[in-house]
């Protein structure tokens, strides 16, 4: 009787679905499959795709193609003078979506944004261990320092939410524009407690993005139907498809027969045949990402800029750039951050090829042997450290310098590279998070992330001070311009070589518009159209 | 007999803790510590690391964490996935079938071309045909899956047009699964359409991941072939008139295709280990894409005990093998 009745709702499910040939699909040939539909859970940008950027919304937005934030779910908000007291008020009737396995009663309120919150770090919060999935480690809530600088979240009342912060923390609202941040339905996840069928809460989700979830056949396909309800407006696509593709070449196949509408990563050996190809577009930006090689500034002569400008200066970087990427390419980088991020310093320049100058220097310094660090794994900023090695060997050798390659392991590699006392220059890069200039600046050359995660050891008391003044300063105006001076005083003192910021791809079929290259990575649907 | 079936089985006992504790310190081996591959690029702090090392077991030494590993295993527990949260025997279970129906078209396709072309091979010992067939089979054997594919798929896909790039069946169709497998599913619903473009999505990864077992077929079956010919019985039956097609039909061909069977049932360790090419290839949602994945999420928990399951079903199969082997050969039970 129970299998009667699974095939006929089978099939009544199957006969309203082909009913929807007709509506306006796009398919993405998405690149991996999801962890899940949980953006709280998973750190994957393909599970972000799947999850925040479709069926979830933010208190705050990510600018489409930008990293400025624009409001969400939250119309608007104020920072209190101490920068301590973040109040958002909340758009009025937003809706949870409507789908066969959840009726929302209630439009989205205060409690569900203190329950997307409280359950990713409140022990006590039954969502917040294994009784919903398990070995939970909310790997972004930690990774960002949430806990660290949120003191608590509350309801003031039902359109409006107080976070109280530990001490003030400009980049918090670009954290909470980040996919760990999406907003949650507290009402759902209290009916799937109540039934004891608390997993589905990452499996079939139920958000207030653009699009709502319809199925996911395991490592095959994804389907999203538009959300009615859509606070901002019903999107124009009507159904969205992922199908899962993970070889890049069949990927671009697909978009040039058409099965696709949409890839992203192509293979650099096929840029040719698709920049070849008058059906397809090929849209490329600057990825959220530094390649870079830190030099040991507390150990002489590295203590000197002028030494390290002359190692910059040896290194001819077009042909290393040309050589490391190839098909690929990159962007040269000027500024420790990448052009496609706010408060980029256009007036800064990096070092420029001139090894005769630079010889004179490294001569006067003394400089005859320095180590050269390489690991094996490959990197979007730096796609092969071993091959960079041994071409900045090279160029340094003609200026007199010989540079002995030291190799590791991965994660002895960087274990090691963090030691205080590390010699030489380390290569080594790093890709953003949440698009604020303070993940770059901060996580990577702030004093206080010496030992950790500030491979030079440099503590300069000029650029710290900007850049904790900038943290600390809420106003976006105000920040750019410290940044663009901090900027300034890294180009001086070149604590670092820096590489590129290498290039991110995505084919797009010619009847699709309004798909943008994100700058932080993801690939978002809303306000995408596509003409039959 | 039973005697016989019970050797066999008593034999794949070592094989089962060997194949257990190959995939367990194969994990292990893996270069990199687990809880770092999965913190990324932040790293993790000292004191969440310790709590991690907890939470998975790592901190208890190797043979208690081997131990627990087995006990869970005998138990029917192969974990659950660090990535997806789900039981790793509810996605292989989910996944399997896919694998299964690819496998399955692609030896329907090794067999209906490889024994027939090993026959003729043999009939014509020695000809161009019989000479260019067994080099061609040396060059499917040896071809890279890889690149094999792709070159289907950017011929037949791309430049032709007339077979889709990959997945499973086309986009527009869409229903619960009810035995998993696509063609069957799709004409259980009655949908003729949603059977021809499942039928569609099978030719090149079949075609694919069929080109090993198809050359080792052709080449088994062409040297059975030629050793019964020469048998005294064959001439007999020559002698007594019967036509060509009857003496190779009927009383070479059956006793030829006793190995020519162990042969087959031996390929499925092949196609399993091509399935994980192919489905990559393919975008083929079976366990071997599902391998390959967990592999580049460092899953651990998924690799360790997928590798352990399709062990446990090759170990099955070849057990099969075994035992038909002795029952349609008496000579194998007395050996």
């Amino acid at each position: 009787m129970k299998k009667t009745m699974a095939f006929a709702a089978a099939l009544l499910a199957a006969s309203v679905l082909s009913g929807m040939a007709s509506a306006k699909t796009l398919v993405y040939c998405s690149e991996a499959s999801p962890a899940n539909f949980d953006p709280g859970t998973t750190t994957g940008g393909n599970d972000f795709d799947a999850s925040s950027r479709t069926v979830y919304s933010r208190l705050v937005e990510f600018k489409h193609g930008g990293t400025e934030i624009e409001p969400g779910l939250a119309d608007k908000w104020e920072i209190s003078d101490d920068g301590l007291v973040y109040t958002f008020h909340l758009h009025p009737g937003v809706k949870f979506q409507t789908t066969d396995y959840f009726k929302p009663t209630r439009d989205l309120n205060a409690d569900d944004v203190v329950f997307s919150f409280d359950r990713q770090f409140n022990k006590q919060n039954p969502w917040n261990g294994d009784k919903y999935l398990p070995n939970l480690t909310w790997d972004y809530y930690t990774g960002m320092d949430m806990p660290k600088y949120v003191a608590k979240w509350e309801k003031v009342d039902d359109l409006t939410v107080k976070l109280t912060l530990t001490e003030p923390n400009a980049p918090m609202l670009a954290n909470l524009g980040m996919d760990f941040a999406s907003i949650v339905s507290k009402e759902y996840a209290d009916q799937l407690e109540k039934a004891g069928k608390m997993a589905d809460f990452s499996t079939k989700p139920i958000g207030t993005g653009p699009f709502q979830f319809v199925d996911y056949q395991l490592d095959s396909v994804i389907r999203y139907a538009a959300n009615p309800d859509y606070f901002k407006g019903k999107e124009k696509i009507d159904d969205l498809v992922f199908a899962i593709t993970p070889d890049a070449t069949a990927r671009i196949q697909k978009v040039l027969a058409g099965e696709c509408d949409v890839a992203p990563y192509p293979n650099p050996a096929d840029l040719g045949t698709i920049k070849a190809n008058k059906d397809v577009t090929l849209l490329d930006q600057a990825g959220l990402n530094i390649g870079y090689m830190s030099y040991n500034t507390t150990i002489p002569p590295l203590d000197k800029p002028e030494v390290r400008h002359a190692l910059n200066q040896a290194i001819d970087r077009e042909a290393l750039i040309k050589s490391l990427f190839q098909d690929a390419g990159a962007t040269p980088a000027e500024n420790l951050i990448p052009p496609t991020m706010w408060s980029w310093n256009k007036d800064v320049k990096a070092d420029a090829y001139n090894p005769d100058a630079a010889k004179k220097v490294l001569e006067a310094a003394g400089l005859k042997e320095i180590q050269l660090w390489a690991s094996d794994r490959v990197r979007p900023y730096n796609p092969n450290f071993q091959r960079a090695a041994e071409l900045i060997q090279a160029d340094w050798a003609k200026v007199g310098v010989k540079a002995e390659i030291v190799n590791y392991e991965w994660t002895k590699y960087r274990s090691e590279g963090k030691k205080k006392d590390r010699p030489g220059a380390f290569q080594i890069g790093w890709t953003g998070d949440n698009g604020d200039p303070d993940n770059f600046f901060a996580t990577l050359f702030a004093c206080s992330a010496i030992g950790v995660s500030n491979y030079s050891s440099w503590c300069d008391k000029d650029f710290e001070d900007l850049i904790q003044k900038a943290k600390k300063t809420s106003d976006q105006a105000e920040r750019t311009k410290l940044y663009e001076q901090a900027q300034v005083i890294f180009a001086k003192e070149a604590p670092a070589f820096l590489l590129a910021h290498s290039q991110v791809y995505a084919v797009v079929r010619n009847n699709v518009s309004g798909f943008k290259m994100d700058p932080l990575g993801i690939h978002r649907f809303d306000g995408v159209d596509k003409a039959e | 007999m039973l005697r016989y079936l019970l050797n066999k089985i008593a034999l794949l006992i070592p094989t089962l803790v060997g194949i257990t504790i190959c995939a367990f310190a194969f994990v292990r081996l893996l270069p990199g510590d687990p809880i770092l591959a999965m913190a990324g690029e932040h790293g993790v702090a000292p004191a969440r690391y310790e709590e991690l090392k907890e939470q998975f077991g790592f901190n208890l030494p190797i043979w208690e964490q081997y131990a627990r590993y087995v006990g869970e295993v005998a138990t029917g527990d192969f974990g659950v996935s660090i990535s997806s949260k789900r039981p790793v025997l509810e996605e292989f279970k989910t996944l399997f079938p896919a694998t299964l129906e690819l496998s399955f078209f692609a030896m329907v396709f090794a067999m209906v071309i490889g024994i027939p072309a090993g026959i003729f091979a043999a009939v014509k010992r020695g000809s161009w045909f019989d000479q260019s067939l067994m080099g061609t089979a040396l060059v499917g054997y040896s071809m890279p899956i890889f690149w094999w594919g792709l070159l289907l798929i950017i011929f037949f896909s791309g430049y032709l047009g007339w077979t889709p790039v990959s997945g499973r069946i086309g986009l527009q169709f869409f229903f619960k699964p009810i035995t998993g497998f696509m063609t069957i599913d799709s004409l259980l619903y009655g949908k003729w359409d949603a059977f021809r473009s499942a039928l569609s999505h099978l030719v090149l990864p079949a075609i694919v991941l069929g080109t090993i077992p198809l050359a080792v077929i052709a080449r088994q079956t062409r040297s059975a072939m030629l050793e019964v010919l020469g048998e005294d019985y064959v001439r007999t039956a020559r002698a007594k008139g019967l036509s060509a097609a009857r003496v190779i039909g009927v009383h070479a061909l059956r006793n030829a295709l006793i190995p020519v069977v162990t042969t087959i049932g031996l390929q499925v360790g092949t196609l399993l280990a091509g399935a994980i090419l192919t489905e990559t290839i393919f975008a083929w949602p079976g366990i071997g894409k599902w391998m390959v994945d967990s592999i580049f999420k460092r899953d651990y928990v998924v690799v360790q005990s997928g590798l352990l399951l399709i062990a446990l079903i090759v170990m099955a199969v070849n057990l099969i093998v075994d035992v038909l082997y002795a029952v349609i050969n008496p000579r194998i039970r007395a050996a």
